[in-house]
C-alpha cells in the first residue's frame, strides 16, 4: 500500500541541485541583461526604432524565464510545478493580448461605423 | 479489474451521533471537512430560500401590468440581491458543501490538505454572506444588478451605500472561494489514495478539480475590477470616470472575463454529481469516462475565451463579434458531448428511477433546453434581439435552475444518507421533483416568448396589451408552484434528519470509495487508506451482480466504530482561530463602508478588524495542526 | 496563508512517508504547501495580468497630465510638468530587487545545507542563513523605500491618486506590487527572527522554499512592470 508512495518520493526529479556558484552566475547574467535594457532606453537610435518594443519584451521574457527556471527551481523540480505555473501563465498572457486587441486602436477603427 | 473494499466494523449512526455531539463550540472550532460541508449545506440552503423569496416578490410584482407592490428602487434591490444571492451565496456554496464533504471521501483521504484554511473559507462565506444580505432590511441593498456595471455603479450615478456593500461584500466572498480553490487543488493533486490515478478519480472529483482552477484564475480578475470600483468610490481614482477619459467598456470586459468562467463554476459540479448518480441507478459504468474528463477540461479552458458574448450589443466591431461568436459556438461541442454520454450511460442499463435519478434526468433534459437557447445567443445578429430581454432570463434559469439546482438536488438526495446516516423519504422526494419540474417550466418557459416579444429585463412594471400579460401571469403562477415544491423538500429534509430510516453504508449499491465507509463516516474517514485498482472500486465489472456487498448483514451495523485515538490516527485539533480570523477580515474589509458615514468610526472599526485578523492569523500560523501524539 | 516555519515533522517534509494509518501520506511525494504556493502564483498571474492590461489600455489616454514620459503644460495655470517617471532611481530599485532574489536563493541554500562542514570565510558566509535572510529582507526594505520615495515625490510634483487615468492605473498597479513586497518582507523578517531564535535547518527547507518562491514571483512581476511601464514610452 505504501509502495507507490515511496516510488513517488524517490522519483522527485532533482537532476542536479544548483550550487551557490550557479546562483551567482545567474545573478550576473540578470544584471547584465538589466544593464542592456536600461542602456537601450537611453540609446536613442534603438529606443526610437521599431525593434525597440519587441526587443524589450524579449529581454524581460528571458529574465522572467531564467528566474523561473533557476531561482524558482522549475528546471530542477518535479514537472507538476512547471505545469501548475505555465498553464495559468498562458491563460494570463492570452487574456492580456485579447484585451489589448479589444481596446487597441485597430479595435476602435473597426468598431466605428464607416 | 475491480477490487471491493471489505466493510470494517462500525457502529450504528445513533451511537455515533451521541458521541459526536459537542455543542455549538464543536461546530465553530471544527476543522473536519465533513462538518464544514454540513455547515455549507445548511447555510447555502438558507440563502437559497432567501434568494427565492426575493424572486417571489419580483414575480408577485410582475404578475400583472402596472402593479405597485414594490417601488422601482426596491425592485432594483430585489433583482440585484436575487442574482447575487443565488450565484454567490446559494449555488457556489451548495457546490462547496459537496466539495468539502465528498472530495476527501472519494479520493480516499482523511481530510483536505489544509483543514484550518478550509474552516476559514466557510466562516468568511457565512460572515460575508450576512454582510451583503443585511442591508436589504434597511432598504440599502445593492441595486446595480448582480453584474454591477460601471459607470452606473460609480459614486456619480450610485451615491448611496448600496454599491459599497456590494463591492466590499463580494471582495470578502472572493477570499473564501480563492482559499478553498488552493485547498482543493492541493488536496486532489496530493492526497489521493494509493492507486488512484487521475483517470481513476470519480467524475465529481474531476469536475470539481477543473472548477477549482477556474476559481483561482477567474476570481483575481473580478477582484481587480472590484478594486478599481472600490478605489473610484473610496479614494477618487478614475478607472470608470468617463469625464477623465475612462473607457465605458473596461468594467464589462473585466467582469465578464470572470463572469463567464463563473457560469462554468456554477454548472460543472452539478455535472459531476449527475455523473455519479446516473451510473449508479443505471447499474452501468459511465459511458465514455475519458471523453467526459477531457470535455470538462476543454470547457474550462475554452470558458476563458468566450466572455465578450455577453457584450454583443456594445459595438465591439465585426471582428471581435465574429471571434467570440465562433468560440461560443465551439464551446457547445464539449458540453453537448456530455449530454450524449449521460444518455448512453442510461441506454441498456437496469434503470431505477429514484429521486436522485429523476433529478439527474431532469438536469440532462432541462440543461439541454437551456443550452439550445444559449446556442441561439452565440450568433451576434440573433443575440442583438435577445439581449437584455426575458429570453436571456429564460436561458440562464433553465441552465441554472434546471441545470445546477437540479443537479444539486440530485446530489442532496443521493448523499443525504452518507452525510446524516438516514434516508430521505422517497415519496416526498418524487413529489418534490415533479411539482418542481412543472413549476420550473411554467415559470421560465413563457419567458422565451415574452422575451422575443420584446419584454426588457430589469423593469419593475410594464404596460398592458403588449403581448406579455399572459406569459407573466404564467411565470408568477409557476413561481408559486416552485414554492410548494421547495416546501415539500424542506419538510422532507428536516423530518428525515430526525426520523428518516437508518441508512447503511451503501444504500444505493454505488461504486465509489465514499460508499465503503459508514454513514455518517467516522472522523478519520478510513481506518486504513484504501488501495485503488479501478474506477469503480466497489463494483465487480467482470461478472454477475455488480455490487458484491450490496446488502449489509444486520450484525455489521451494530459493531462499534473505533475512535481515532484507538486506531492511533492523529487528528487535527479543533480550533476557533480560523473563525476568529474570518471575523477580523470581515470587519476590516466590510467596515470600509463607514468611510462614507463617519471617519472616526471608520478608522476604529477597520483598525480593530485588522488587529483581530492579523492577531488570529499569527496565532493560527504559529500553532501546530495536530494534537500532540 | 499556510506558510510558517512550523515545528519539523508537521508537514510532509519527508514526502512519501506512509505509515499504516497514512500519516502524512502524499500521492506525489511532494509537500502540500509547495503545491499550494505554485497554485497561488498561477492565480496571481491573472491578478497582475488584469492590472497590467488596464495600465496598457489606458496608456496615452489620460486627458490631463502629468504624463509618464512626456512633458505637459497645464492649460489652466501654465505650469510645466516634466515627465514624471524617474528612470535612474527605478533602475536602481530594480537592481536592488534583483539582488534580493539572489540573497533569497542563497538563504534557502544555506538553510537546506545547514550542518555541512565549512572552512574559510567565503564558505562560512555562504552557509550563514541569518545573514542571507536579513540581506533579502533589507534589500526588499530598500526597494520599498525607493517606492515610497517615488510615490511621495510624484505626489509632490502634482501626480495624485485621482489626477488622471495614468495616476489611477500606475499607483494601483505598483501599489499592489508594493503591498506584495511588503508582505514578503514581513515574512522574511519573521523567518530571520526564527533563525536567530532557534535556528533553521534542513527540516525547515520547505518553509523557506515557499517564502522564496513567493519572493521570486514578486521579483518576476516587477521585471514585467519595469519594462512595460518605465522603459517603453
Amino acid at each position: 500500500m505504501a509502495d507507490s508512495a515511496h516510488a513517488h518520493a524517490h522519483d522527485e526529479a532533482h537532476d542536479h541541485h544548483p550550487t551557490a556558484k550557479t546562483y551567482l552566475w545567474t545573478a550576473l547574467f540578470l544584471t547584465i541583461v538589466t544593464i542592456v535594457e536600461v542602456s537601450a532606453y537611453y540609446y536613442k537610435p534603438w529606443e526610437e526604432s521599431a525593434i525597440y518594443v519587441p526587443s524589450m519584451i524579449f529581454l524581460s521574457a528571458v529574465k522572467f524565464a531564467v528566474v523561473a527556471a533557476v531561482y524558482m527551481h522549475l528546471k530542477y523540480d518535479h514537472k507538476l510545478f512547471r505545469n501548475l505555473f505555465v498553464g495559468p501563465l498562458v491563460i494570463a498572457v492570452l487574456t492580456l493580448i485579447g484585451l489589448l486587441f479589444l481596446f487597441g486602436k485597430a479595435a476602435i477603427s473597426l468598431a466605428t461605423p464607416a | 479489474m475491480a477490487t471491493t473494499v471489505a466493510a470494517p466494523s462500525y457502529a450504528p449512526p445513533r451511537t455515533q451521533a451521541a458521541e459526536a455531539k459537542g455543542g455549538i463550540w464543536s461546530w465553530i472550532a471544527t476543522t473536519d471537512h465533513k462538518k464544514i460541508g454540513v455547515l455549507y449545506l445548511f447555510t447555502a440552503l438558507f440563502f437559497f430560500i432567501f434568494g427565492g423569496l426575493e424572486a417571489a416578490v419580483i414575480r408577485a410584482q410582475l404578475a400583472a401590468p402596472n402593479q405597485s407592490l414594490v417601488s422601482a428602487e426596491l425592485y432594483n434591490q430585489l433583482f440585484t440581491m436575487h442574482g447575487t444571492t443565488m450565484v454567490f451565496l446559494a449555488i457556489m456554496p451548495l457546490s462547496a458543501a459537496f466539495f468539502n464533504f465528498l472530495i476527501p471521501l472519494q479520493i480516499g483521504a482523511r481530510d483536505v490538505a489544509f483543514p484550518r484554511l478550509n474552516a476559514f473559507s466557510y466562516w468568511v462565506y457565512l460572515l460575508g454572506g450576512l454582510f451583503i444580505t443585511a442591508p436589504i432590511f434597511f432598504g440599502l441593498a445593492p441595486d446595480g444588478g448582480w453584474f454591477g456595471y460601471a459607470p452606473l455603479t460609480t459614486r456619480q450615478y450610485s451615491p448611496g451605500l448600496n454599491i459599497d456593500f456590494w463591492v466590499l461584500g463580494l471582495q470578502i466572498l472572493g477570499i473564501s472561494s480563492l482559499a478553498a480553490g488552493f485547498n482543493f487543488i492541493t488536496t486532489i493533486i496530493n492526497l489521493r489514495a494509493p492507486g488512484m490515478t487521475l483517470m481513476r478519480m470519480p467524475m465529481f472529483t474531476w469536475m470539481s478539480f477543473v472548477v477549482q482552477f477556474l476559481v483561482v484564475l477567474a476570481f483575481p480578475v473580478i477582484t481587480v475590477a472590484l478594486v478599481f470600483l472600490q478605489f473610484d468610490r473610496f479614494f477618487g481614482t478614475n478607472f470608470y470616470t468617463l469625464s477623465a477619459g475612462a473607457d465605458p467598456l473596461l468594467w464589462q470586459h473585466l467582469f465578464w472575463i470572470f463572469g463567464h468562467p463563473e457560469v462554468y463554476i456554477l454548472i460543472l459540479p452539478a455535472f459531476g454529481l449527475v455523473s455519479e448518480v446516473i451510473p449508479t441507478f443505471s447499474r452501468k459504468p459511465l459511458f465514455g469516462y475519458s471523453v467526459m474528463v477531457y470535455s470538462g477540461i476543454l470547457i474550462g479552458f475554452l470558458g476563458f475565451g468566450v466572455w465578450a458574448h455577453h457584450m454583443f450589443s456594445v459595438g465591439m466591431g465585426p471582428i471581435a463579434d465574429t471571434v467570440f461568436g465562433l468560440t461560443t459556438m465551439l464551446i457547445a461541442i464539449p458540453t453537448g458531448v456530455k449530454i450524449f454520454n449521460w444518455m448512453s450511460t442510461m441506454w441498456g442499463g437496469a434503470l431505477k428511477f429514484t429521486t436522485p435519478m429523476l433529478f439527474s434526468i431532469g438536469l440532462v433534459s432541462m440543461f439541454t433546453i437551456g443550452g439550445l437557447s444559449g446556442v441561439s445567443h452565440s450568433s451576434p445578429p440573433a443575440d442583438l434581439q435577445q439581449t437584455d430581454t426575458y429570453y436571456v432570463v429564460a436561458h440562464f434559469h433553465y441552465v441554472l435552475f434546471g441545470g445546477s439546482i437540479m443537479g444539486i438536488f440530485a446530489g442532496i438526495y443521493h448523499y443525504f444518507p452518507k452525510m446524516f446516516g438516514r434516508l430521505m423519504d422517497e415519496r416526498l422526494g418524487k413529489w418534490h421533483f415533479w411539482i418542481n419540474l412543472v413549476g420550473m417550466n411554467l415559470t421560465f418557459g413563457p419567458m422565451h416568448f415574452s422575451g422575443l416579444l420584446g419584454m426588457p429585463r430589469r423593469i419593475y412594471t410594464y404596460d398592458a396589451n403588449q403581448g406579455w400579460d399572459l406569459f407573466n401571469m404564467m411565470s408568477s403562477v409557476g413561481t408559486a408552484i416552485i414554492i410548494v415544491a421547495t416546501l415539500i423538500f424542506v419538510w422532507n429534509f428536516f423530518a428525515s434528519l430526525r426520523r428518516g430510516p437508518v441508512a447503511g453504508r451503501d444504500p444505493w449499491g454505488a461504486s465509489t470509495l465514499e460508499w465503503s465507509i459508514p454513514s455518517p463516516p467516522p472522523a478519520y474517514n478510513f481506518a486504513e487508506l484504501p488501495t485503488v485498482t479501478s474506477r469503480y472500486p466497489l463494483w465487480d465489472l467482470t461478472e454477475g451482480d455488480l455490487t458484491k456487498e450490496h446488502h449489509e448483514a444486520p450484525e455489521a451495523r451494530d459493531r462499534r466504530i473505533p475512535t481515532a485515538k484507538e486506531l492511533g490516527i492523529p487528528m487535527p485539533a479543533d480550533t476557533a482561530k480560523p473563525a476568529l480570523a474570518a471575523l477580523g477580515l470581515t470587519v476590516m474589509v466590510g467596515g470600509m463602508f463607514l468611510k462614507h458615514v463617519n471617519m472616526t468610526v471608520f478608522l476604529a472599526v477597520v483598525g480593530t478588524g485588522a488587529v483581530v485578523f492579523v492577531g488570529a492569523l499569527y496565532a493560527w500560523l504559529t500553532s501546530p495542526l495536530e494534537e500532540a501524539h | 496563508m499556510t506558510a510558517t516555519a512550523m515545528p519539523a515533522g508537521t508537514g510532509a517534509a519527508h514526502g512519501g512517508d506512509a505509515h499504516a494509518h497514512g500519516h502524512h501520506y502524499t500521492t506525489t511525494g511532494l509537500d502540500n504547501r509547495k503545491i499550494a504556493i505554485w497554485a497561488l502564483i498561477g492565480s496571481e498571474c491573472m491578478l497582475f495580468a488584469s492590472l497590467i492590461s488596464t495600465y496598457l489600455i489606458y496608456k496615452g489616454k489620460s486627458l490631463v497630465g502629468p504624463y509618464p514620459h512626456e512633458a505637459w503644460t497645464d492649460p489652466a495655470t501654465g505650469t510645466v510638468y516634466n515627465p514624471i517617471l524617474n528612470i535612474p532611481v527605478t533602475s536602481f530599485s530594480t537592481f536592488v530587487l534583483l539582488m534580493s532574489s539572489l540573497a533569497m536563493v542563497l538563504a534557502h541554500n544555506a538553510v537546506v545545507n545547514k550542518g555541512k562542514p565549512r572552512t574559510g570565510f567565503w564558505q562560512k558566509l555562504e552557509g550563514n542563513s541569518v545573514f542571507w535572510l536579513v540581506a533579502t529582507a533589507l534589500l526588499g526594505t530598500v526597494f520599498l523605500m525607493c517606492q515610497a520615495y517615488e510615490f511621495t515625490s510624484f505626489v509632490h510634483e502634482g501626480l495624485k491618486l485621482g489626477t488622471n487615468l495614468f495616476s489611477s492605473s500606475f499607483y494601483t498597479l505598483t501599489g499592489f506590487h508594493g503591498a506584495h513586497v511588503a508582505a514578503g518582507v514581513l515574512w522574511l523578517w519573521t523567518l530571520a527572527f526564527i533563525d536567530l531564535k532557534r535556528g533553521l535547518g534542513p527540516a525547515d527547507g520547505i518553509s523557506v522554499d515557499i517564502c522564496a518562491l513567493y519572493w521570486h514571483f514578486v521579483d518576476v512581476v516587477w521585471i514585467a512592470i519595469f519594462v512595460l511601464l518605465y522603459l517603453i514610452k
